[in-house]
């Protein structure tokens, strides 16, 4: 029975269980995935996608299941085994050493130094081909999320592998990007490369993959031809619930007072790599939502951090929070004065992955939240918090005492934003909201944001996703280069018009490709 | 084969029985030490270990080694914790001695009342000095604390010993290197009458108790816990690096003043050219014993204020010599941090180039 059947299917995996305390991750869960095939994985927000593809890489042991690969039964050891084996695979977070450039990163993951013979010339020639454009010298430090992705797609195809797994991979893309993507993933899969890709979009899934495997808390539910589907569909199986458009709201009266102004914001990048912030200036209303649309690495953590108050501004008055000068204040002054945020890093920057859930809301709850008595942590109202977040954003977890580690990706985005949210901010910033969240959640999370503003608050949200910058914003910027274009109503502007100017000036994608050209 | 394998999370079981091991293992190589230096390993160990607490007065002496050991262990598992790795207590100690032993000297006929409370505030601001520049030089130049703090633990023993051999030698010494006695009014109190039983002893596990409170339970000791672990989410919400950076130094700086202050009041009397027998060294295998955590310090001064007995004891019972201290606290620390593997990984024993089935 172990004869090599080249023909059959690459990969087949039946009654995979794992266990984690307190949550059963995946309960008898079969997969199979065929040669040449572009195969996607669905499921929503903690439905066991990751633990599952964690499993075909060897990083996570099965309790139970059996693996067959390219014909041969098999347990994966480890993601050494894995890779000799053929199978490559872009996290849903990333592991790249931020201290190293994208060269050293790309040189620790290969085997022996063989490999490594002009591994340069390959980086810049590969990720030239597949327009995903890297220069080898960038300390990753330095480099915004969209670019990081770039490092581990292209780290694995330096391998050539059989089976390239992609946990969502476009979630930070923006659309050429994705487009570029999708050309580059067509063509491995036409040169024998299969490929198990993991997403929320589901335009995506439909457009690129030519079967799903469908899970919901932990079990196989469905598998079908997404092509055949229509995306409500797909998402109605995924998440067995009725999904409708969020209800428009009206736009602000323009007699409202500006809560959040910007007055020629310029900002030097503390990254030797970063993008300078030059001369911004916006003006906010209350009840107001403004997208700022834009290629990763045009100045978004910048900007972030520079309202944020983790980088001060020059003048005090360059940033203003409900007419207060707030350019000097740190983050926990900006939210006594009612500012959140919501950066886009997850790991390690909104959250401590280390600390449980209840600590991760005291830590950018505990000023406006009231969390410190006489300089002690009052526990039973910082758990009441957390467990407040947990319940009103649906976050599928065992309890405040859980550590933010142990949530699905999408989950621990939800606990952020609901950690934000909750404390009814006269500003909220958020940098890529509905990162990795699946279709059910990215509408919650948008009907909070809009509750958010009908209440009042004037809203800034930094996104990719040019498709939510439509559905959320009234008015609609774009960063390009560390400068931010004039804003434009929503309804004055077109996918296309927005495009052009994410395009324009001087995006380091842009200047990368020259280098490499 | 055997191989390592990550568990993907943290053991629970091995965050407390490593330090379990660690010690059984130490145990074990001492023994084979000792055994190679032709002396009985079971003797040898029962001589360090556990004969010391036999002796008449052995807890008593227990105590007054561990108190300095505590304090000190205390203020690093707080720094360690906050990524500030201070390793120059030993310097600090001795800076506390130094600034509070000097004011004794100054002032012989003092009050008791007076004399020595001035001199304990005077003890903790001398370490604390030490542990502000060490946190200056960080801050200002981003000079790292590892080699200044050590570089003025050296610097502060030479201090010492310029001032007990030149202006502060007594003149009815004889010409030894040491002050005149404090006057008795500037010693510190004893919790038992005619012994060395000093109030730090009663100070050191209320002080870990307190600090352990504060690590847990407040927003500073939160600010700490999260610099350690994520210094942008730290930034994030919006804790100061550099004012958590002074804390922790003044605390574990001030801690070690104490402690040194307490040992000149306590057990010497008097300043001499070593008032440390590495205990500034010895407080950071404290702080790892201990896991960080400042209840935890407490039986770890302990067990290590037993191996500086049990040193003394092999010399003279056994004929050793007085490195045995150091080669056993370093075996200890050597697998203690080698243990730590265990917290994340596992050992697997794996029939090489198994492929197929398990
Ligand atoms: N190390 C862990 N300890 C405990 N529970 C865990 C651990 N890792 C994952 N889980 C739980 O297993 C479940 C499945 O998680 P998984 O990451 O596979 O979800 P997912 O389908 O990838 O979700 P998402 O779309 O949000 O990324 C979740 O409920 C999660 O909380
Ligand atoms: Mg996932």
């Amino acid at each position: 029975m172990n004869d090599a059947v080249p023909s059959g299917p690459l990969l087949t995996m039946t009654g995979m269980t794992k266990q984690y305390p307190g949550c059963l991750a995946n309960d008898h869960v079969s997969l199979t995935v065929e040669r040449n095939q572009i195969h996607a994985l669905l499921g929503e927000n903690g439905a066991g996608k990751s633990t599952l593809v964690k499993i075909i890489y060897g990083v996570v042991k099965p309790d139970e299941g059996e693996i067959v690969w390219d014909g041969q039964k098999v347990t994966i050891q480890n993601p050494g085994h894995a890779q000799r084996l053929g199978i490559g695979m872009v996290f849903q977070h990333f592991s790249l050493f931020e201290a190293l450039t994208v060269q050293e990163n790309i040189a620790l993951g290969l085997g022996s130094a063989k490999e490594r013979v002009g591994l340069r010339e390959r980086i810049v020639r590969i990720s030239n081909e597949y327009g995903l454009p890297l220069d080898p010298d960038r300390v990753v430090h330095d480099l915004s999320v969209g670019e990081r992705q770039r490092i581990e797609i292209v780290r694995c195809l330096l391998q050539n592998p059989k089976l390239l797994i992609m946990d969502e991979p476009t979630s930070v893309l923006t659309p050429s990007e994705v487009r570029k993507l999708f050309v580059t993933l067509r063509r491995l899969a036409a040169e024998g490369c299969s490929i198990l890709y993991i997403s929320h979009k589901l335009e995506e899934v439909r457009a690129l993959c030519s079967a799903a495997t469908i899970m919901r808390l932990g079990k196989n539910v469905a598998r079908v031809i997404p092509a055949e589907k229509t995306v409500k569909e797909l998402a109605e199986i995924m998440i067995n619930m009725d999904l409708h458009a969020p209800t428009p709201r009206p736009l602000a009266p323009s007699s409202a007072p500006p809560r959040l102004v910007l007055d020629k914001l310029t900002i030097r990048s503390p990254n030797h790599f970063g993008t300078d912030l030059k001369d911004i200036s916006l003006s906010l209303k209350g009840g107001e939502i403004l997208g700022i649309a834009g290629i990763a690495g045009n100045g978004q953590s910048e900007l972030m951090d520079a309202l944020s108050g983790e980088i001060l501004a020059g003048k005090p008055e360059s940033v203003m929070i409900d007419g207060i000068a707030a350019g000097h204040m740190g983050p926990h002054e900006r939210r006594r004065i009612h500012g959140c945020f919501v950066p886009e890093e997850r790991n390690g920057h909104g959250a401590v992955t280390t600390m449980t859930l209840a600590e991760n809301a005291f830590l950018s709850g505990f000023t406006r939240r009231a969390l410190v008595r006489f300089g002690v942590i009052d526990t039973k109202k910082t758990s009441a918090f957390a467990e407040n977040i947990i319940k009103v954003f649906d976050v599928r977890t065992t309890g405040p005492k859980a550590q933010a580690r142990s949530l699905s990706g999408g989950n621990l985005q939800k606990f952020l934003v609901g950690r934000e949210v909750l404390q009814e901010p006269a500003v909220l910033v958020i940098n890529q909201p509905t990162w990795g969240v699946d279709a059910g959640a990215a509408l919650a999370i948008h009907e909070a944001i809009m509750a958010l503003a009908e209440g009042g608050a004037a809203v800034m949200i930094i996104s990719q996703d040019l498709d939510e910058i439509f559905v959320l914003a009234d008015r609609i910027s774009v960063i390009a280069g560390g400068r931010v274009s004039e804003p434009v109503l929503t309804r004055d502007a077109t996918v296309e018009s927005i495009g052009r100017l994410m395009g324009g000036g001087s995006a380091p994608a842009a200047t990368g490709e020259m280098e490499i050209a | 084969m055997l191989k390592i394998e990550s568990r993907g999370y943290e053991s629970r079981f091995w965050r407390y029985a490593s330090p379990v091991l660690a010690l059984l293992l130490t145990g074990a190589t001492s023994g084979l030490i000792f055994m190679a230096m032709g002396r009985p390993a079971g003797l040898t160990v029962y001589t360090f270990l556990i004969a010391p607490l036999l002796q008449q007065d052995g807890f008593e002496a227990l105590a007054v080694k561990a108190a300095p050991l505590i304090m000190m262990g205390v203020g690093l598992s707080l720094a360690y914790r906050a990524n500030v790795w201070n390793i120059g207590t030993d310097g600090q100690f001795t800076l506390g001695a130094i600034c509070g032993g000097g004011l004794a000297l100054a002032f012989p006929d003092a009050p008791s009342y007076v004399i020595f409370p001035a001199m304990v505030v005077a003890g903790i601001l001398g370490g604390m000095l030490n542990g502000g520049l060490v946190a200056w030089l960080r801050i200002r130049f981003n000079a790292n604390e590892i080699l200044t703090s050590l570089m003025f633990a050296y610097i502060t023993q030479y201090l010492l010993v310029y001032l007990v051999t030149g202006p502060w030698r007594d003149p009815q010494g004889f010409g030894f290197p040491q002050t005149a006695l404090f006057s008795d009014d500037a010693l510190a109190p004893r919790l038992i009458e005619d012994t060395n039983v000093h109030i730090g002893i009663l100070l050191a596990p209320l002080i870990a108790i307190g600090l352990w409170f504060m690590l847990e339970k407040s927003l500073l000791g939160f600010q700490f816990r999260v610099l350690g672990q994520a210094t942008r989410a730290a930034r994030f919400a919006g804790f100061r690096e550099n004012r958590l950076v002074w804390i922790a130094m003044l605390i574990s700086g001030g801690l070690a003043g104490l402690a040194g202050l307490l040992e000149v009041t306590g057990t010497l009397g008097q300043l001499t050219t070593t008032l440390s027998p590495g205990y500034g060294f010895t407080a950071i295998i404290v702080a790892f014993l201990g896991r960080l955590n400042p209840l935890g310090v407490i039986p770890a001064g302990l067990l290590l204020a037993l191996t500086y007995l049990g040193g003394d004891a092999a010399q003279i019972n056994l004929g050793l010599p007085n490195a045995v201290t150091g080669i056993f606290q370093g075996i200890l620390l050597f697998y203690l941090l080698g243990c730590d593997i265990l917290l994340l990984n596992r050992f697997r024993w794996v029939p090489s180039h198994a492929k197929a089935a398990r």
